[in-house]
């Protein structure tokens, strides 16, 4: 059996490595599972020819397309919007764009301010703090002074506009709507060993220069030096419990399909918000007998996924194509609750570069844009670099049917059973996503775009897996506490995306991370008391 | 699929290279792409006769045999070098060299930084 650890964290992605660098100043013996590997700059797509093709291949977004060895499966059938994710050190960051708003701080207070779901059981202010430290070890670059946000100074300026985001400015002005250069995690000036951008354009699928910020490379060097060991490779199974209704530790196999045994005095969750749910339902016992930690029965309820549609058109000149970061500028002019538009809460518009030369072929064919046969070079040549793409990034409320449970017959290549996802988008996102969708297109027709087209079938599926283990005050209707504990199991803590009471409309992981280094700060103030 | 042009000055995916990179890079395509021949071999009733409207019907038709299909073209056939050039691109990787990308005018955000606070206080 192996030596019992203060702290075991379960799970090396965004929450999981900022937790473990922030608790490695107490100088407990801190132990990290990770069921991938250590992913290498040299593995990235971008190094080689092929690196279109293995986005849809080992760099694929989605684990069921992806399978890799390190993966586990999702059944995702009954759900209009699929699940990405990333199994590796770094997890979801090593595969996200980088794109890095902050909630806004009425995004913290849904209940009270617009009358629907729930307040969070901690504010902006709160968060405040941690999301500068987290911005500080990230790198963040961007420009202060954006009147859509409360102040932050991002350490690096921003992505350059070129030609894209020149366009969406323009039309942006004629409008008269709000625009920003958006704040992302790709390093425009050499920050903390990491090299600036040049450019690679392909951030999603890993970056070979280093410049994108995933928790490989900025938390976990640091978090290894203080003393925290990470163990790569090992699957979790379940977290057991003793006889006090404590968690014991976590039984995990390893790469050749060993099963080992973990003590650990403290437990802490980071496998986001699919793998967490999947991980407490599968740790059901006599003790447990709904799964662990679900007194409430709210594990894996109240699942949040950000639908994302995604409208495109084409100018008459090449524009920015795939070389340079996905990610220009964002707009929070329709994020903020206005009743006149039909729906309560609000979007952030994403404005985009276009994309690569594969890519764009791929994705116009299946559009039906792109023909085969004689006229396929002609169509070609109108659409190849003359993309402009807007997401609609729409606030997703929380709904106890869209669930994560345990599939009665998918298992994982360790058999254990895998998570399935029962999902559907409710009326007042619909409204959300049409009011988005019509003002994309408004953009995009300003800026020049003409073939202008917007999927509501085919969305983005970002990834941004929340609200499966909620956070709040009441252990009738939350399943962690305001400090991140479980309710039910006092020595059990959840740190990712599982504990988001409502989602906003923006990319979580600044948050996600502000999150888990404000519940590791909770934890070393109250270590003294941490049961009680 | 895609024909040779000698307007573009581009050869077909059934070009000898192409089609070598399309076949040795199957991998875990395989079996969607066979399905997807097997769909297009029934259509046409297994002759050279109906294979131009079967492929038609088919493209038309869609599902993920197909798709895979397309796809597995494409990434192949937009990845050889004389493609490539007829797209006046550089038939090279993103890394080591990269691309330049243009700073642009920031005095675009001068009506953007004259507007009042958007956001909203939360009690």
């Amino acid at each position: 059996m192996n030596d019992i650890v203060d702290v075991l964290i379960i799970g090396s992605g965004a929450s999981g490595a900022a937790v473990a660098y922030s608790l490695a100043e107490t100088k407990m013996r801190i132990l990290c599972l990770e069921q991938g590997d250590w992913i290498k700059q040299s593995d990235f797509p971008s190094n080689g020819r092929d690196w279109e093709a293995r986005r849809y291949g080992d760099f694929d977004t989605s684990p069921n397309k992806r399978g890799r060895l390190t993966d586990y499966p999702v059944n995702d059938d009954n759900s209009i919007m699929k699940v990405a994710n990333f199994n590796g050190v770094g997890g979801g960051t090593i595969v996200y764009t980088a794109h890095w708003p902050r909630m806004h701080p009425s995004d913290f207070r849904v209940r009270s301010l617009d009358g629907i779901a729930d307040d969070w059981p901690i504010d902006y202010r709160t968060l405040e703090p941690f999301y500068v430290e987290n911005d500080r070890m990230m790198g963040v670059s961007g420009l202060a002074g954006d009147p859509a946000f409360p102040p932050r100074y991002p350490a690096m300026p921003p992505v350059p506009l070129g030609k894209t985001g020149t366009r969406y400015a323009q039309a942006m002005n004629k409008l008269g709507w709000h625009w920003w250069p958006s704040d992302t995690t790709v390093a425009t000036t050499e920050y903390e060993g990491r090299a600036p951008c040049i450019n690679l354009g392909h951030c999603t699928p890993g970056c070979a220069q280093g410049a994108k910020a995933s928790t490989d490379i900025t938390y976990w060097p640091h978090a290894l030096r203080a003393g925290v060991e990470l163990r790569t490779r090992c699957r979790v199974k379940e977290i057991t419990t003793n006889e006090h209704g404590m968690a014991s530790g976590a039984i995990y196999y390893d790469a050749d399909g060993i099963e080992h045994f973990q003590p650990a005095e403290v437990v802490i969750m980071a496998c986001n918000g699919v793998g967490t749910p999947r991980l407490l339902l599968n740790s059901a016992s006599s003790r447990f007998p709904n799964g662990l930690a679900n007194s409430s029965g709210l594990v894996g309820k109240n699942l949040m996924l950000h639908p994302w549609p995604m409208v495109v058109g084409y100018t008459d000149e090449r524009v920015d194509g795939d070389h340079a970061p996905m990610t220009s500028l964002w707009s929070k002019e329709f994020y903020e609750t206005d009743p006149s538009r039909g729906f309560v809460r609000g979007y952030m518009l994403q404005f985009s570069r276009g994309t690569g030369v594969v890519n764009e072929a791929i994705t116009s064919a299946a559009a039906g844009r792109l023909p085969w046969g004689k006229d396929h070079h002609r169509v070609y040549r109108d659409l190849v670099y003359r993309r402009l793409m807007i997401g609609v990034a729409c606030e997703d409320l929380p709904e106890e049917h869209n669930r994560v449970t345990l599939d009665p017959v998918l298992k994982d290549s360790n058999g254990i059973p895998a998570a399935k996802i029962d999902y559907t988008i409710s009326e007042n996102t619909r409204r959300m996503m049409e009011h988005g969708i019509a003002r994309a297109e408004e953009i995009l027709t300003v800026a020049g775009a003409t073939n202008i087209s917007a999927s509501r079938t085919l969305l983005n599926y970002p990834g941004h897996l929340l609200g499966t283990a909620r956070m709040g005050t009441d252990p009738d209707r939350s399943v962690v506490n305001e400090w991140g504990r479980s309710h039910d199991v006092k020595n059990l803590f959840i740190v990712d995306g599982s504990i988001w009471v409502t989602s906003g409309g923006v990319n979580p992981t600044s948050t996600i991370q502000a999150l888990a280094l404000y519940i590791a700060d909770q934890i070393k103030q109250r270590l003294a008391t941490l049961f009680d | 699929m895609i024909p040779a042009s000698e307007e573009f000055g581009v050869p077909g995916a059934d070009d000898a290279a192409i089609f070598a990179d399309i076949v040795g890079s199957l991998g875990r395509d395989h079996a969607h792409v066979r399905a997807a021949l097997g769909q297009f071999s029934a259509m046409s009733g297994g002759g050279f006769s109906g294979l131009e409207e079967a492929a038609g019907l088919l493209l038309t038709q869609g599902g993920p045999a197909v798709g895979t299909l397309g796809r597995v073209i494409l990434q192949c056939y937009y990845r050889d070098d004389r493609v490539i050039r007829s797209l006046g691109l550089e038939p090279r990787p993103p890394f080591p060299k990269g691309h330049t990308l243009e700073q642009g005018d920031w005095s675009l955000l001068d009506p953007v930084r004259a507007r009042p606070k958007m956001w909203r206080d939360a009690p």
